[in-house]
Parts: C-alpha cells; sequence; structure tokens
C-alpha cells in the first residue's frame, strides 16, 4: 500500500508534519497537493506506486518482472536484515518497480525507484529489471520513461553491484540505437553510481524542483577539498545551471510535460 | 595476503603507474591531449602507440610518480574533461578500427565541487554507454585501483585483466566503512574490504577479469612482457570480430552480471 492509499483514506485530522519546515498539514490536504507542502513547497519522497499513480493513465499500468529478490551472496554485514525490514515497510521486492503503461494515451515502458527501499541503491535486481525493460522497450519499439532515485550503486553486492551501471548502459545503448525515445525524471534524491549511469542517459532529462543530483556526495566534497559548498550545490537547479538536465518540471505540470514530450515523438496511440 | 593488504600494496607508492606501462609494453607513444571542450587532464595518459607493430589507442590513468607530478596528475583522480578526453579517442579509435587499450588505476573519480560543475556524473554515464556501443575492441587492465564508477569508466570493455594484487571495488573500503560503522578506523576499513570482495582473486570468480596477471614489480620489464602476449592475444581474437560482433560480445559479457533469485513471476497482494 502506498502513502497515497493510506492518505486517502485517512480522516482529516491524522496530521503530517514536513520535514522542511515543520508545518502541519492534514493527510488528505497533502494528497491533494500531490504531497508538496502548502506551507513551504517542500516535495514529499514519493514511493514507486504513488508515483505511478501520479503519473500513469488510471489503470494503464501493467508491472512486469515482478518476483526478483536480492540475494546476500557476500555474506554482508546486516545485508539480509537490511533486505528484510525494507521488504516489510515497503512490501516491494526492491527498489525498482517495471512495467508498461500510459501517459496521456501513449504507450510507455515505464520504471520508478523507490528511494524507500534501502534508499533504492542499485545491486542485482534494480540493475536486471532496468536492464529487462530497456530489452523489452527495444523489442516493441517502445519509449522508456524512468524515474530516478538512489544513493547509487549497493555495496552490500560488492564489484555486481557496479557491473549493473554497464549492463544498464548497454542496454539503453541498444534501445538508443533503435531510435527509441528515453526520458529521465531525476527525483530526490539520485546520486553515485544511478547518477554516473543511466539517470545521465536520457534523451531528454527533466527533474523535480530542488532534487539532489550528484555523483559525489556533498561531505566527500566538502573533506576532500576543504572547500565551502554553496548550499544550492548539487540541486536540480545547480544542474540546469551548469547545462545537465534540460528542465525543471513542478510535480502538477509533470503528466502534461510528458505527455507533449512523447508527442512529439509520435509514438504510437493505445486506443 | 588479506584484502585490505591487498589495498595497501595496490596502493603502495613506487608501484608501478599508468605511464610506465604504456612505456614498456607499446612502442613509440605519442601523446594526445585535451577533451576539445574544456581542458587536459593529466590524470589521464592517453594516445596512440604501436603494440607489435600494429597502432593501437593507450588511455591510461596516471597517479605520478613523484610529488610534483602526483600533484599535475591530481593523485590519478579523473575530472570530467579527462573522462571525456578519453571518450573523445576511443570514438577516433572506432573510427579507424584500432583497439583501445585502457591501465585502469585511480582512487576514484575527482569528489570537488568543479568535478560536479562540470557534470562528473554525466561524464562517467556517457563513457560508459558510449564504450558499450564501441564497434572497436576495448580492452581494460586493472594495475592498481580500480575506484568505483571512476574506474568503469574506463573498464567497460571486451575483456578485463586485473594485476595479482591489484584491487577493483564499488567503493573505497574507507567510504564503506565510514558509511556503515560511522568511523574508517583502520580495523573497520580492513572489515570493509574483507566483506567488499575486492580481490583479482574474487574479479576472477565474479567474472569481472578474465584473467589474472601474475605480478613480478622486481622483474618489471618481464612482467610487461607477458602481459604484452596476452594484450597481443587479445587484439589478435578480437579483430577477427565483425563491428557487430564486437559490440555483441561486450553486451553479452556485461549482460550475465548479476546475482539473485527469481521467484514465479507472482502477483504480490498489493497489486491492483
Amino acid at each position: 500500500m502506498g502513502l497515497m492509499d493510506m492518505f486517502q483514506k485517512a480522516t482529516n485530522s491524522t496530521k503530517i508534519k514536513c520535514k522542511k519546515c515543520g508545518n502541519e498539514e492534514t493527510a488528505y490536504n497533502l494528497t491533494q497537493n500531490l504531497y508538496i507542502c502548502p506551507n513551504c513547497g517542500y516535495y514529499y519522497r514519493l514511493g514507486a506506486r504513488d508515483r505511478i499513480e501520479l503519473t500513469a493513465d488510471k489503470k494503464s499500468f501493467t508491472e512486469i518482472d515482478t518476483g526478483l529478490v536480492s540475494k546476500d551472496f557476500l555474506e554482508f554485514p546486516n545485508y539480509a536484515d537490511k533486505l528484510e525490514k525494507a521488504k516489510a515497510s515497503t512490501k516491494e521486492d526492491d527498489a525498482v518497480v517495471c512495467g508498461k503503461a500510459a501517459i496521456g494515451g501513449k504507450e510507455v515502458a515505464l520504471f520508478v525507484m523507490d528511494s524507500k527501499f534501502i534508499m533504492a541503491s542499485m545491486g542485482s535486481v534494480v540493475g536486471e529489471k532496468i536492464t529487462r525493460l530497456f530489452e523489452y522497450a527495444t523489442a516493441n519499439q517502445l519509449p522508456v520513461i524512468g524515474f530516478t532515485a538512489s544513493g547509487g550503486a549497493r555495496m552490500q553486492e560488492g564489484i555486481v553491484s557496479l557491473m549493473q551501471m554497464a549492463k544498464v548502459s548497454g542496454a539503453v545503448k541498444q534501445h538508443s540505437n533503435a531510435g527509441l525515445l528515453y526520458i529521465t525524471v531525476l527525483t530526490d534524491p539520485t546520486t553515485g553510481g544511478v547518477t554516473a549511469s543511466f539517470a545521465m542517459q536520457g534523451d531528454i532529462i527533466l527533474a523535480e524542483p530542488k532534487a539532489l543530483v550528484g555523483f559525489a556526495g556533498r561531505r566527500v566534497v566538502e573533506q576532500t577539498t576543504k572547500s565551502q559548498l554553496p548550499d544550492n550545490f548539487q540541486s536540480a537547479e545547480f544542474l540546469l545551471h551548469h547545462g545537465f538536465i534540460d528542465a525543471i518540471i513542478p510535480r502538477n505540470e509533470l503528466r502534461g510535460t510528458l505527455t507533449q514530450l512523447l508527442t512529439m515523438h509520435g509514438r504510437r496511440d493505445v486506443s | 595476503m588479506t584484502a585490505y593488504e591487498k589495498l595497501k600494496t595496490a596502493r603502495k607508492s613506487g608501484r608501478p603507474t599508468g605511464g610506465q606501462y604504456v612505456k614498456e609494453i607499446f612502442e613509440n607513444p605519442i601523446e594526445l591531449h585535451g577533451d576539445r571542450r574544456f581542458g587536459d587532464d593529466l590524470a589521464i595518459y592517453s594516445g596512440l602507440a604501436y603494440l607489435n607493430g600494429e597502432p593501437v589507442t593507450f588511455i591510461a590513468m596516471e597517479k605520478g610518480w613523484d610529488l610534483q607530478s602526483r600533484m599535475e596528475r591530481n593523485f590519478g583522480c579523473p575530472k570530467p574533461e579527462g573522462y571525456r578526453k578519453a571518450l573523445r579517442l576511443m570514438k577516433q579509435a572506432e573510427k579507424f578500427h584500432r583497439p583501445v587499450i585502457c591501465f585502469v588505476d585511480t582512487l576514484g573519480a575527482y569528489p570537488a565541487a568543479e568535478a560536479e560543475e562540470r557534470g562528473q556524473g554525466q561524464a562517467i554515464a556517457e563513457s560508459i554507454m558510449e564504450m558499450m556501443g564501441l564497434k572497436t575492441p576495448v580492452i581494460s587492465v586493472v594495475i592498481g585501483e580500480g575506484g568505483s564508477g571512476g574506474a568503469l569508466a574506463l573498464a567497460s570493455a571486451n575483456k578485463v585483466y586485473i594485476l595479482e594484487n591489484a584491487v577493483y571495488s564499488v567503493i573505497s573500503p574507507e567510504g564503506c566503512a565510514s558509511i556503515l560503522w560511522k568511523e574508517s578506523t583502520q580495523e573497520n576499513v580492513a572489515k570493509a574490504a574483507e566483506c567488499l570482495h575486492i580481490t583479482a582473486a574474487d574479479m576472477k570468480h565474479f567474472g569481472v577479469a578474465e584473467e589474472i596477471i601474475p605480478e613480478s614489480l622486481e622483474h618489471f620489464p618481464e612482467m610487461c612482457k607477458a602481459l604484452k602476449m596476452q594484450l597481443a592475444e587479445a587484439v589478435d581474437e578480437l579483430m577477427k570480430l565483425s563491428e557487430e560482433e564486437i559490440v555483441q560480445q561486450r553486451y553479452e559479457r556485461f549482460r550475465k552480471f548479476g546475482i539473485f533469485e527469481e521467484k514465479s513471476s507472482s502477483k504480490g497482494f498489493f497489486r491492483k
């Protein structure tokens, strides 16, 4: 169950406190406002199911490649435990949900990363599911829309997690070579190995306002160079200024923007 | 040797650096500079040379050999312009259907504000994606440290070799220790190195490296001779493939990575 289901069922008396400004808002109002704090404009992070509900046409989403689960093959300290807890709290198998959907009537292959699952770190399952999605999209001549959020590669899977970057990139390249459209939407936070691979490989790269997007962590940068960093360092606005993303799109306009971009790339309609 | 001892060995000052391998293995190297966009990153030493009389493009991470050269070369931590220079030369190699040989030795891509401003993530992402589609053979040799995405950016190759005491890791053991156990004490770093499985034997085990190159640094020329033979053999083998086959072989090489369990594609209770 996503936040959305929970909130919509909640009565107006359930209050949610904004992480940024502390403003308390009823759950119901928050869903109506697309999980944006009405007081300070803070964008709540969305789970994959909520994101799909906000993005895809009603009842158009069909999930594919379910049932892939991570293995603690390195017997890495606490990994098995972390996986169990993440599965229990999110009710997801891993950190990405993939499927077929329609957006504004346009058929797409869609992946949505879920930062609530071990900060959507990329291990074998995430890499495999996204790779399969691109292969599916290439075979079926579909555009790919990808919502990224990630702390980076999943270190609990060691070098195998690093290899996922190249694996997914290979599938993105083949999809691109087939003349198909790939749009990424960078959401808070997109960092590390995901930034350094498929997040930055879109034909068109969009971002949510103020999303944190970067390669190296802020703390590492500060320690390495002993420098003071501006407040907006690695924000979507910072990336836009430096020329690394195409546009920042507010949450309420995203469906419209995606629909227009898909239309402009002339892919077939879903009747 | 423990993983931690390997890590220390891989980083030891005095260990041969990228440029030394280039000069020992190839004939007549000519350095080619610059990314044509912003600048020239000396953490990447790259250019053209002969391998047994046949032209190749070489791209080596260079940590430097004394204080001054280490400073100039940013201790082998490439900036975006370094990756863009490397990619420029790889695309050039593709145009002339020359093999590309990369030497990987970095703590990681340079984690600095200037690098983030110039798109470190984008530069690595582009390098990996373009390498995955490169229609000419690429062979990478991890000679010291293979630090994370910054190493993979030069190792999305048809074949990867790793030196006996080199390491390759998704994150530095220091970084891992500080995330998991808050402090990167020596003990924690050693434990992280163990947990992450970073040794050459681990790479062979997971198929991340095709071969382990035996090390005898005190007999550097002889060791390089053996490596040269290995490289020449690999080049011969790969140059027999068509452009399409070269790309396909690389795709399949990386496609197989992933260890997970696949339950029957069941629909969970929470799905409509």
